[in-house]
């Protein structure tokens, strides 16, 4: 037993050593999809077919998320999101535009922190990511002490870009959600009396929750009731959903993630209890849940700033594009971490920044640029950052009808 | 004579592990110095640090006193709250080492204190049903953190199981811990030489325990509870001396954890961290306090080494921990191991001293 | 009428807890070991109904042999390859390997299916019931459970006390050097063991998923420990404690969250655990065991 961990212990000794003195030439071996197109910067360089004055040299674009454990599903679908981006940003280019590595951080803020540096030692020069709020608080502490410059796709509690000037979001902050939302309900008088059913054990859910009971109040709605549940219990939600129902609510909201939400869905439908439901972001994404009847979904209302059945090119594209790459339809994660790497995009080609900066100076470089840009996406048009880092995107609210989305009126 | 040898042969081996220890801060500060080191692996030294001593003192527990825990990190959280809450409150007022020093002490006795509460009345249960209850104080623990809302204004603390607005705080008001958000914006204070002393502290203290009159005590308590008793020891009193000193080493780890992350959640210290830290103890030897230090490092870093194999990381590593296991508690995975041992050495025997083999 | 329907949804819950319940019970009574791994044998049994039932459209009873077949097949697989090698080691290793068999299944389940949710169709087709004019709906779900939930109960107990492989595992369960010169062969009874506790499993996992639909490589985890204290609670290795614990769990913890508090519900359940366990320190239907010098 000695003998075995000591021999243990000297290989690990020997493998971090060898890791040590290799960091600079052998990392991007175990990058993903960068070696694919690594081998043509040269030609691309010579040829310089694009005109413009950005040099060959690839940046490399760091992604966190959780691609194993309970929140997998959604930093896969952020990882998809950024892979099908990169591809098409390097295929349009005609040369690597972003090196990009993606990271596994199992939604915990240790593993995403391990998974940061392990980027670092790849000499990662922006980072998107990660993917939830817990993690993305931990790395945003360090992107600050590095000066690296941090896009969000999904991590939206407010201490996030509160976080450091060099930290940005994507999506909406979860109080500014839960505010929207109230007004939304309270202006279009949806309901009278307020049900709420969230996930007392996730940042996210309790963030716009807490903003929206706030607003409600404000606004004279009624909450009747606000239930929880939490990532231990959230097999059976019918109790919370009968509380929602005893209470007489008309309306129940659902600040939480589709996951869940299809499982209230169900509920309902079996209890034969029939409120408007209105979800946040986090609800979108419900249409391509497999072996889901979408038909329990109609009427569902949600606040979202992306909708797969869009009309506009760009969705159509995007859409279009990751269905046939991945097999699904994509939801609002895999539409902001596309629209994440398309922003640093924007300015790679207004020239600000390119491969031969630091992360230092990229950092500083994409800080003044995205405070002072407007940004066109799947996720709406004129998009702008305030210095703070938080996004200001015009909210849209969707209703299913028929098994798609409609803006509601 | 054979008592004298014994003793030395204890000592013997506590000064390797301290050695060991202390050989590998001198390498990691010598290599960091030449700026060797990969930040993936510099990253992972406070919380590889923070594992050794959770796993030495669930060891107390588990290999010493015989008990098996399945709620360690229900300490962890309670000595990662308690710690964090004082520093939070201190770092901006009090000089650094002061408020450090006070968030460990305030840490480690908070947990001592649960460890009290949990020990009283669980350590007259044994076997599986004490591993259950520990396990359900594991939980409780997450649970109650996780709907725990604590801020504090002009007019006092303020504080609620339901939601942070039930809580009534004033627009001036400071919220502490929001629910499970946790704490949040804490300034890291851990670094990897107040980890390595925490170890070497911990070794002390559990080492000397265990070759101590009360170590002994504990020992035949775990071999034999009736045979113990019947010499007089007292078994209640043992009991919780090594229940309660395992509880505060791991509200002190706990400490250092929090501290080396600007967030701090009750999520993480869930069932699956504490069955994290016995695989540890497990795979290292039950009772073996050097293998819990070594194993404890491995297996910190294996996931990260396995980065690599992306999807295919975890997979692994899973079945890296079967294999593991088998392979070394299996019984006749170690009598084979055992033979080839013996051929090994037979054949060195027979290289060395040709003429002097005796069958 | 609003309490008889929380009761009832914790009925339904804690029927689901007792039949995770009795398949830990049965290994855990015999083999001696806690099998971690038993939430996600239910978790991958779930996956074989879900394709075959929801995705090719077998009959959905075709579709629940089919997956009992499957988990037999992977639980006296697992006992074999993993859980075998260890019987002789201690307690503790084979805890720890039961957990690394956990994780695989998990991220092999993730691998093959990926983690999106599927959401799982009903295996039930009964119609729900309408009480007290329509102010008390049973699901058929729920039904359904309660029922193969006494029946697989009333035939354990039977198959245990009548059957001659049931003594086996009586004899393996109360001495297994003993049973071992009096002929029983142990492995095959314990592999047996494993096969009924799995088969169980597909069960479990067919009416978990069916009153709770989403499915996805976690699914299984939380259940079964909700469903190992369970088995805890009534007294580990006994068939009805296991029954009894379940149900009780699942009425406790609907109440807890209809009465005290949502957020705090676990904390109650786990706090009832704790209280019984001190007052009866084998579980309310466990044996007392004496120990010898």
């Amino acid at each position: 037993m000695k003998k075995f961990v000591s021999a243990m212990l000297a290989a690990t000794m020997a493998l971090s050593l060898a890791a040590c003195g290799s960091t600079a030439d052998t990392s991007s071996e175990a990058s993903e999809s960068t070696s694919t197109a690594a081998s043509t910067d040269s030609t691309a360089a010579e040829s310089g077919a694009t005109g413009e004055a950005a040099s060959g040299t690839p940046i490399k674009l760091g992604g966190i998320g959780p691609i194993t454990g309970a929140t997998a599903v959604y930093g896969t679908a952020v990882k998809n999101g950024e892979e099908l981006a990169v591809n098409e940003i390097n295929a349009a280019a005609g040369y690597t535009v972003f090196d990009w590595k993606f990271e596994d951080d199992e939604g915990d803020a240790e593993k995403a922190l391990n998974a940061y540096n392990t980027l670092k030692d790849w000499d990662m020069q922006v980072l998107v990511g990660p993917v939830t709020s817990t993690p993305s608080l931990s790395v945003g502490a360090e992107t600050v002490n590095d000066n690296m410059f941090m896009l969000t796709p999904s991590a939206s509690a407010e201490d996030v870009a509160n976080c450091g000037d060099n930290v940005f979001q994507m999506c909406f902050t979860d109080p500014n959600q839960g505010k929207v939302s109230a007004d939304y309900i309270a202006d279009n008088a949806l309901g009278t009396k307020i049900g709420v059913i969230y996930d007392s054990s996730d940042a996210y859910s309790t963030g716009i929750y807490d903003a929206f009971t706030t607003e409600a109040e404000a606004k004279g709605l009624e909450i009747v009731t606000a239930e929880a549940f939490n990532s231990d219990n959230k097999s059976d939600l019918s109790t919370q959903l009968a509380k929602c129902s005893d209470a007489g609510a008309d309306l129940v909201f659902l600040p939480i993630y589709y996951t869940e939400a299809s499982q209230i869905l169900v509920a309902a439908n079996k209890s034969g209890y029939e409120p408007t439901f209105f979800g946040c972001d986090g609800m979108d994404g419900i249409l391509a849940v497999e072996g889901f009847d979408t038909s329990l979904a109609e009427n569902l209302m949600m606040l979202c700033p992306f909708s797969a059945y869009g009309e506009d090119e760009t969705t159509k594209t995007f859409v279009s594009a990751y269905e046939e790459a991945y097999g699904s339809t994509p939801n609002q994660f895999a539409a902001d971490a596309y629209d994440c790497v398309y922003a640093i995009y924007q300015c790679v080609q207004a020239g600000k920044i390119n491969g031969d900066m630091s992360a230092s100076e990229i950092c500083d470089a994409l800080k003044t640029e995205f405070t002072t840009m407007s940004f066109g996406g799947t996720t709406g048009e004129n998009q702008t950052w305030d210095a703070s880092g938080m996004i200001s995107k015009a909210p849209k609210v969707y209703v299913i009808k028929n098994g798609a989305y409609e803006l509601a009126a | 004579m054979t008592k004298l040898k014994n003793l030395k042969k204890s000592t013997k081996s506590n000064l390797i592990t301290f050695g060991i220890v202390i050989l590998f801060y001198i390498v990691v500060q010598i290599l960091s110095g030449a700026d060797l080191l990969t930040s993936s692996f510099s990253g992972q030294l406070v919380p590889i640090c923070a594992y050794v001593v959770l796993a030495v003192s669930l060891n107390l527990t588990v290999g010493i006193l015989g008990e098996l825990s399945l709620g360690h990190a229900g300490f962890m959280s309670v000595g990662a709250f308690a710690g964090t809450l004082v520093w939070v409150l201190l770092c901006e007022t009090a000089p650094a080492w002061l408020a450090l020093i006070l968030a460990f002490v305030v840490g480690g006795i908070a947990a001592g204190l649960f460890g009290v509460v949990v020990g009283v009345p669980v350590l007259r249960l044994s076997g599986d049903y004490l591993a259950i209850v520990t396990l359900a104080f594991g939980e409780i623990v997450k649970n109650f953190m996780n709907a725990c809302y604590l801020g504090y204004d002009s007019t006092g603390i303020h504080f609620s199981l339901k939601d942070s607005a039930s809580m009534g705080l004033a627009d001036d008001g400071v919220v502490l811990i929001n629910g499970a958000m946790g704490i949040t914006g804490v300034t890291k204070a851990s670094n990897f030489t107040i980890g390595i002393v925490l170890v070497l502290i911990t070794l002390i203290v559990v080492l000397n325990l265990i070759h101590s009159r009360a170590g002994r005590a504990i020992t035949a308590i775990r071999d034999n509870e009736i045979a113990a008793q019947s010499i007089g020891i007292q078994i209640t009193r043992y009991k919780l001396m090594a229940f309660i000193t395992s509880a505060v080493f791991a509200g002190l780890a706990g400490v250092l954890y929090s501290l080396n992350f600007s967030t701090l959640v009750a999520k993480k210290f869930d069932y699956n961290t504490s069955i994290l830290i016995l695989v540890f103890v497990v795979l290292g030897g039950i009772g073996n306090i050097r293998g819990s230090v070594i194993a404890a490092a491995i297996l910190t870093v294996l996931p990260e080494l396995l980065r690599s194999m992306n999807d295919y990381r975890m997979l692994i590593y899973a079945i890296v921990l079967i294999v593991m296991m088998i392979f070394n508690q299996s019984p006749q995975m170690i009598a084979w191991r055992k033979r080839i041992a013996e051929r090994f050495a037979a054949r060195r025997a027979k290289g060395k001293h040709p003429t002097k083999e005796v069958g | 009428m609003q309490f008889l329907s929380y009761l009832i949804n914790g009925i339904s819950l804690g029927s689901v807890y007792a039949l995770i319940a009795l398949g830990y019970t049965m290994v855990y009574g015999i083999a001696k070991m806690l099998n971690f791994a038993h939430g996600d044998v239910i978790m991958i049994g779930s996956y074989v109904i879900f394709f075959a039932f929801g995705s090719f459209g077998l009959n959905p009873i075709l579709s629940i042999v089919l997956s009992m077949v499957v988990c037999t097949i992977l639980g006296v697989t697992l006992e074999r390859v993993a859980y075998r090698p260890l019987r002789e080691a201690p307690s503790l290793a084979v805890l720890i390997t039961a957990i690394g068999v956990s994780y695989l299944l998990q991220q092999v389940a993730q691998l093959l299916w990926t983690s999106s949710p599927k959401s799982f169709q009903s295996v039930v087709g009964l119609a729900p019931i309408s009480l007290f004019n329509g102010e008390l709906t049973i699901s058929g779900e729920t039904i359904v459970t309660i029922v193969a939930c006494v029946v697989i109960m009333v035939g354990l107990i039977w198959f245990v006390n009548h059957t001659p492989a049931g003594h086996a595992m009586l004899a393996v369960s109360e001495d297994r050097g003993a049973a071992q010169l009096m002929g029983v062969n142990v492995n095959a009874t314990i592999s047996l063991t494993f096969a009924i506790g799995s088969a169980l499993a597909a069960v479990a996992g067919a009416l978990l998923c069916s009153s709770y639909p989403t499915l996805q490589p976690t699914t299984g985890a939380m259940p079964g420990i909700k469903a190992f204290v369970a088995a805890v609670f009534g007294g580990i290795g006994s068939i009805p404690g296991a029954f009894l614990g379940g149900i009780l769990l699942g009425i406790i913890e609907n109440l807890s969250k209809a009465y005290i508090s949502t957020q705090l519900s676990d904390a109650i359940v786990f706090l009832v655990l704790i209280i019984v366990l001190l007052v009866k320190p084998t579980g309310l239907l466990g044996k007392k065991v004496n120990v010898k010098v």
